[in-house]
């Protein structure tokens, strides 16, 4: 109880909660979007979502480990003296990463997700839990089960007589994944491809019929989950860990994420994500760390409920 | 007719099967094989293989000098491997396999407390020793087995030196100790569990204020709100436990969030390498190790013979310094063939009385056994980053440097 008062009544805790918990929310609101979005299209639910996360951020992790040593190595110039400023490399990592993913999630689409497109959900389940099982060992194999991270070398603003910190990095990930999400959104709302993801989403079978390449368009949409899941990984490389085993977690989280929000309704992806990362770190600071996560979980059993009440309330009505 | 068929060629192979098992046996000819299951791949794959590693030098170093003597004839070691994919339940299976399929008769223990719990009831239910040197957990202690012993202290003792440190401090500085105040933030497992309970024990001994109590969940890398917590509560000592994720997840944000804690101490962190990856917020960190280079034990048996020596022929062998977990392992090897040789013989039951008579001391320390499996010849020590390496700062009898207290704001 003592916690609970302390923590509405300390405004630096109520601060330092709202602030980690929108960006936990905003890193969680991309990996859910490209959830929604192949949930949606290809009726897929994508269990490997979390292990995309991780490669994204290992790929970032590398093209680093790659590119400054390099650039360090050559005679300083005026763009490497660019680059080599702090935060710079890392935020080029991450378009790097997002565009391997795109390129990783396109072939996968090729050798085995158009294999299970038109399947049921059970196929479709074991499939990507397949993949995720594979990925992870593979990314043991390759990048070993050591935990990283990727250095920015950004510093921490301080607020408030210096009681609430604010790393840069973290600023980032709120800011980038706030103009992801407006991308996408305009994608796929103005271009042509968006426009065929959104017909295919509504009925696949009519838009073939139109003349759509439904199979092209899976591939992208696919493709463009990775690709969100690759920035992503990026962020969660700069701001956690990295471990080939820790991609569960962003699978569960961004599965919730998308149950309470509901398919094909981003603004309430990203809301019910800031909302739920920001509840999640408050019960932190309430409850304790260890209670943390099943204070989110009932929280999900109380929203399911209460959408099923106000679902049978309906049904009444249509009787 | 085809299930016929198959029913018959099944109960063939079993057959077969039972057969093949039953010829190979545990001494063959010249050769004691040991059996191990050990995590080669999952979560555990870099612990691993350094449990592994620690396994393969001792038995290499042992034949390459010729093998060891039981009553006049000279024998070699062997070690059956098996990857136990990191999970319990696997390991638990392929303790079974060892010992019904392929007739092993001493066994070598997992890495973890997880992995080793779930395959101390095997071994004990087939009388089968097991001496492990990767699993710390009290628990292991309490269920009163008979066949299973330790090389290493239990995790409750990992950090109730960094208590019993704190209490020295504010005595030399005349502080009433009931003024002090802990935060513990541990990962919810059973190691972690154990380092906690330790800590706290001590912490109500000395009467100290234990003003945070965290557990962490294991899925989470944040632990933003605990720093902000301990900002706000400054005590005096931050104690963190949870493997090497934990470490590295405490090494980074203490750093960014800028976090002031006089004395702070965890446990892996060289196994996270935080001196190395996270430098500046790893300076001054206290954290516990089983074993140390710089300690000055040395082989009864000239195996390999002091802490540095062991270094070097590691590192030359496997071309990187090996962390404690890998001389713990090897120790294990040592053990057993002390064991042997005392015995006088290979039957399990003798070799497993011989054992927890085991009086000896390697490079990693001082072996005794009391009545539950526990090594109770060897204690903890705490090493303190300085100029990004660890040195000994506690226990005082073996420290090398002193301790730099209260950590540089």
């Amino acid at each position: 109880m003592d916690s609970i008062i302390q923590f509405f009544t300390t405004p630096s805790f109520l601060m330092q909660a709202l602030i980690n918990g929108m960006v936990i929310g905003a890193l969680f609101s991309l990996a859910a979007y490209g959830l929604a979005l192949v949930w949606g299209v290809m009726n897929i639910i994508n269990v490997a979502q979390g292990d995309f996360v991780i490669l994204g951020g290992y790929v970032a992790f590398y093209a680093l480990g790659i590119s400054t040593p390099f650039l360090e190595a050559l005679q300083p110039n005026f763009f490497s003296r660019i680059l080599l400023t702090p935060g710079i490399l890392p935020l080029l990592s991450i378009p790097i990463a997002s565009s391997i993913l795109f390129v990783f999630g396109y072939l996968l689409y090729k050798v085995i997700i158009y294999r299970i497109v038109s399947r049921d959900l059970f196929t479709s389940l074991l499939a990507t839990f397949g993949i995720s099982l594979a990925l992870q060992q593979l990314m043991n194999l390759s990048f070993g089960a050591d935990v990283q991270f990727i250095n920015t070398g950004l510093p921490t603003l301080f607020f408030m007589d210096d009681l609430v910190a604010l790393p840069v990095v973290r600023l980032f990930s709120l800011i980038l994944a706030s103009i992801l999400s407006v991308f996408i959104v305009i994608f796929l709302k103005k271009s042509k491809m968006g426009l065929a993801i959104r017909a295919v989403s509504q009925n696949a079978r009519a838009a073939a019929l139109i003349g759509v390449n439904t199979d092209r368009v899976y591939a992208f949409t696919f493709a463009l989950n990775t690709a969100i899941c690759g920035a992503c990984g990026a962020l969660v490389g700069m701001i956690f860990n990295l471990h080939p085993y820790i991609g569960t977690p962003y699978t569960v989280r961004s599965f919730m994420i998308v149950i309470f929000a509901g398919l094909g309704n981003l603004p309430a992806v990203i809301l019910s994500a800031l909302g739920l990362g920001v509840f999640e770190e408050s019960a932190d600071f309430m409850f304790g760390a260890e209670l943390r996560l099943a204070f989110v979980f009932s929280l999900l059993v109380f929203v399911l409920v209460f959408r099923n009440w106000r679902l049978s309330k309906k049904r009444e009505y249509l009787k | 007719m085809n299930k016929k068929i198959s029913k018959l060629i099944l109960g063939f192979s079993a057959l077969t099967l039972l057969l093949v098992g039953s010829a190979t046996a545990k001494v063959d000819g010249d050769i004691v094989t040991l059996g191990a299951a050990v995590s080669l791949t999952g979560k555990y794959s870099t612990n691993g293989k350094h449990t592994k590693n620690g396994y393969d030098l001792a038995v290499k170093r042992i034949n390459e000098n010729g093998g060891f003597k039981v009553k006049g004839k000279t024998y070699k070691i062997a070690v059956k491997y098996y990857d136990d994919e990191s999970t319990p339940a696997r390991a638990a299976q392929l303790a079974e396999r060892l010992i019904k399929q392929d007739g092993i008769q001493f066994m070598l223990g997992p890495y973890s407390s997880g992995l080793t719990k779930a395959m101390a009831p095997v071994t004990e239910n087939y009388k089968i020793p097991m001496i492990e040197a990767n699993g710390a957990s009290r628990s292991l202690f309490t269920k009163g087995y008979k066949y299973l012993f330790a090389i290493l202290t239990s995790a409750d003792q990992y950090l109730a030196g960094a208590v019993d440190l704190l209490a020295e401090k504010a005595k030399e500085e005349g502080r009433s100790l009931k003024t002090l105040k802990v935060a513990v933030a541990v990962e919810n497992d059973p190691f972690s569990l154990d380092v906690r309970l330790g800590a706290v024990e001590k912490v109500n001994k000395y009467k100290m204020k234990l003003v945070l109590d965290e557990k962490l969940p294991k899925s989470l890398d944040d632990m933003a709100a605990i720093l902000t917590k301990v900002r706000a509560l400054k005590p005096d000592l931050l104690i963190v436990s949870g493997h090497a994720k934990g470490a590295a997840t405490a090494a980074r944000q203490i750093d960014q969030f800028r976090v002031y804690v006089p004395m702070v101490a965890m446990t892996h962190c060289d196994s996270a390498q935080i001196e190395q990856k996270y430098p500046v917020g790893a300076e001054n960190i206290l954290c516990a190790a089983q074993w140390h280079k710089k300690l000055t034990y040395s082989d009864d048996d000239n195996l390999f013979g002091d802490g540095n020596d062991y270094v070097d022929i590691f590192t030359r062998e496997y071309g990187y310094s090996p962390p404690y977990q890998s001389a713990e392992s090897s120790t294990a090897i040592q053990v057993y063939v002390d064991a042997f040789k005392r015995a006088g013989s290979f039957n399990p039951q003798k070799v497993r009385n011989a054992i927890a008579k085991t009086k000896l001391q390697s490079f990693y320390g001082n072996v005794k056994f009391n009545q539950y499996g526990q090594n109770i010849a060897k204690p903890m020590v705490l090493l303190q980053v300085i100029n990004s390496e660890y040195n000994v700062v506690a226990p005082t009898k073996w420290a090398s440097t002193p301790l730099i207290y209260p950590r540089p704001k």
